[in-house]
């Protein structure tokens, strides 16, 4: 035992509450962060050993140089066609964020939350993996929809949850959901696809199947007991699973450093799972699609799951409800060092010859055609503010699909609600 | 038939399922080569493969997302939670994803997914293995919650449960897995094997979901039970010498309403009774609609005879389960007036 007289001299303790280093009015510095230089991260073979990915995880996959040239051993060597496909479904989801952004300020829907500065993220590693593969996103990667041929007006309905909303008016915007374009439900409750993705990885192992899971996650949800449940399956079971962790650096007003951001990086963690792990600039979108790629390849040679770290940065606020300016500089953003996605990949194109100024203003008017072409299809069936009056949705709608069949207790309720509507109309 | 205890009953139920249906994968913490501590999947894995039938870490939380998972691609997992004490971990993934998957995607996901569980108390488990939470799954808009209280229904009920398309709770009451109890903690328990319920078909049958059984037919009072409590029930009205009908729910949710608005109409007296404590319990479920379809056809306040509102206890298991004494209390206030 510890005598009293022993303990008075012995320090006070205090708690560390992790601070970023910049709020409102502070000046923004990101020149301590350490980047690798483009091209200057070593490939390990997809079928090495999770252990020689370990000291990439400290690291950052780079691609495109700071004039836009693709450079060192992991350039996907795309073709011309695909970067411009690329290119377009990261400007298009840009250009819908700001439309939908824009409904939501009109009144048109409750919510909504953009993608800015992320689309990389999302749009590359769709068009690494292959159509069939099962995605597990968050709310911020409606750019997999995009890239897919995702119908707009249909993603739009949802936002509005009106009658031609394929969810039934029954979720909150943005939290879409489609079987055939291979899009799991977004669940609104963090980290809880983590695990999901892994099951479904584990059953198409069961299966003998050759189609895999990717799942995605953000800097601040990987607290979540989710992201250990899944890690430790992907890694026991060999699952094959792409575990991708979107570093944004913000959860709503919660810097990185609230997730543990400030102690080691996010793809650290691999290392204690014993499971393969990357990190990325999540900005560069050769980079995302060669570590996408990579990654599916090991999953697909039964290798197991890879867990990348996209290191990027949330342009916007974290939804509708915030307003970033209250917890952050101003101008973080426009200091973020790894530059702009959509940016970074024009200027490749430019490089190469293979775009210019005016294709790209012609494509981004080409594209906004499109998205308003979109939204007046889409609010023919209605938007939110109508919907929330008129109930567009039938109102029975609201007691299907609790179960296969309707128990007898939800066919009295359904009944109770269909005679108060009829109460309130007399 | 063969005769059966509850355990070997739920062995043939996923035995009969996974020989059936090549979509069926049975997991769980010590699932897999053991066979699961209460021995309910052994031999399973042996016939079918460790593709099918394995250990999963100790991770609740991990084994019901992976489920979920694997029912989103196309399987019927049936995921062991080796104590319904340890189910909470994987509280979430039960309450915001599989129970509204269908509801959320409009249709488009759902999931055949079956999370079985043994539950309850009178085996001295503590605090730690002796709950019963079923009352917080039943009020889950999107969950089935079934709790079979002999060999019979247990294969009949898990069969159903694992060909039904929505996430069922599968409650088994471990006190009666080897033989009825009749809540005479100090007597010695029968074994199925002397019992008709343990009589179970080797083959494929169902137990519908949803279907109560009137187990003893009588005029005087109703007695609504499920699991254990069916046994201690008919041991109480016995010793009371009572005329009652006793109902055994079977399935939780959707609750048997018509069978039990018909008892309660013929006999106008009735006690229901749970494991669980009290307060918020199912009992105040079955007590409600009750009083608002059978309200004029009462002769006496619908009694409740269940746990006490305290953690389950080790040592005071006896003074806490709801035994013959508390049952005999409860049938007598309910047969006064």
């Amino acid at each position: 035992m510890t005598k009293d007289t022993e303990r008075r001299n012995r320090p006070a303790l205090s708690l560390h509450v992790p601070e970023p280093e910049a709020r409102p009015g502070d000046p923004v510095d990101f020149s301590h962060f350490a980047i690798p230089a483009a091209g200057a991260t070593r490939r390990p073979d997809p079928s090495a050993p999770a252990r020689e990915t370990h000291e990439l995880v400290y690291g950052l996959v780079r691609v495109l140089d700071d004039e836009g040239k693709a450079v060192g051993p992991w350039d996907p060597r795309l073709d011309p066609d695909t970067l411009r496909r690329m290119l377009r479904d990261m400007m298009l989801v840009r250009v819908y964020d700001d439309r939908m952004y824009r409904a939501q300020r009109q009144g048109k829907t409750s919510f909504y939350m953009k993608s800015t500065g992320e689309e990389a993220v999302a749009v590359a590693a769709a068009h690494a993996l292959d159509r069939e593969d099962m995605c597990f996103p968050t709310y911020r990667q409606q750019g997999i929809l995009v890239a897919r041929d995702y119908p707009l007006a249909e993603m739009m309905c949802q936002v509005y949850s009106n009658r031609r909303d394929p969810l039934k008016g029954r979720q909150l915007p943005v939290m879409y959901s489609s079987r055939p374009y291979g899009f799991f439900s977004i669940s609104g409750n963090l980290a809880t696809q983590y695990p999901q993705a892994v099951g479904w990885a584990m059953a198409s192992a069961i299966k003998g199947d050759s189609r895999i899971a990717a799942a995605w996650i953000g800097d601040g949800s990987t607290a979540e007991g989710d992201f250990h449940a899944a890690a430790m399956f992907a890694g026991v079971y060999r699952a094959p699973v792409i575990l991708n962790i979107v570093n944004n650096q913000w959860a709503i007003s919660s810097f990185s450093g609230i997730a543990g951001g400030e102690l080691t990086t996010f793809a650290a963690r691999a290392v204690g799972y014993g499971i393969a792990g990357l990190r990325v600039d999540g900005n560069d979108p050769l980079a995302v699609y060669a570590a996408t790629v990579w990654a599916a390849d090991r999953a697909r040679s039964n290798l197991g799951p890879t867990l990348i770290e996209m290191f990027t940065y949330r342009v916007e606020g974290h939804s509708t409800s915030d307003d970033p300016n209250v917890y952050r500089p101003k101008s973080e953003g426009e200091h973020w060092p790894l530059g702009d996605p959509v940016e970074r990949l024009r200027a490749h194109l430019v490089g190469l010859g293979e775009w210019d100024e005016a294709r790209h203003d012609a494509l981004q008017e080409e594209l906004e055609a499109e998205v308003r072409a979109a939204q007046r299809e889409a609010e023919k069936s209605g938007t939110l503010v109508t919907s929330s009056i008129d109930f567009p949705q039938s109102v029975s709608t609201m007691f299907e699909d609790v179960f296969e069949e309707m128990p007898w207790h939800l066919r009295e309720q359904q009944a109770q609600m269909v005679a108060e509507l009829e109460a309130k109309r007399k | 038939m063969t005769v059966m205890n509850m355990i070997q009953a739920i062995n043939s139920a996923h035995d009969v399922m996974m020989e059936r249906d090549d979509n069926v994968v049975a997991f769980g913490e010590d699932v897999g080569f053991f066979g699961g501590v209460f021995r309910a999947t052994e031999g399973l894995q042996k016939k079918y493969g460790t593709n099918r039938v394995f250990d999963s870490p100790i991770s609740e939380n991990g084994i019901v997302a992976t489920a979920i998972g694997m029912a989103a691609y196309g399987l019927r997992p049936v995921a062991e939670i080796q104590f319904a004490d340890y189910i909470y971990p994987a509280f979430d993934q039960i309450v915001s994803e599989a129970a509204r998957m269908r509801y959320r995607t409009a249709g488009e996901w759902f999931l055949p997914l079956t999370i079985r569980s043994p539950y309850g108390g009178g085996i001295f488990g503590g605090q730690t293995h002796s709950q019963s939470p079923e009352a917080l799954f039943a009020h889950i808009a999107g969950v089935k919650t079934v709790i079979p209280s002999n060999p019979y229904d247990a294969k009949g009920l898990l069969i159903s449960a694992i060909e039904d398309n929505d996430p069922v709770v599968f409650f088994e009451p471990k006190r009666i897995y080897n033989g009825p109890f009749d809540g005479f903690f100090d007597r010695p328990v029968t074994p199925w094997a002397k019992h008709p319920k343990a009589e179970v078909p080797e083959g494929h049958y169902n137990v519908p979901l949803g279907k109560a059984a009137v187990v003893r037919e009588g005029e005087a009072l109703t007695v609504i039970a499920y699991g254990t409590m069916v046994w201690v029930s008919l041991a109480a009205i016995e010793a009371a010498g009572i005329d009652a009908e006793v109902i055994d729910l079977r399935t939780i949710l959707p609750v048997d309403i018509e069978t039990i608005e018909a008892s309660v109409k013929k006999t106008g007296r009735c006690v229901v009774v749970h494991e669980a404590t009290r307060t918020g319990g199912f009992g105040a479920e079955l007590s409600a609609l009750i009083q608002e379809r059978c309200f004029y056809h009462l002769e006496a306040p619908v009694q409740r005879a269940t746990g006490f509102d305290t953690p389950y206890p080790h040592s005071l298991e006896w003074a806490y389960f709801p035994g013959p004494v508390r049952l005999g209390t409860a049938i007598s206030k309910a047969m006064e007036g």
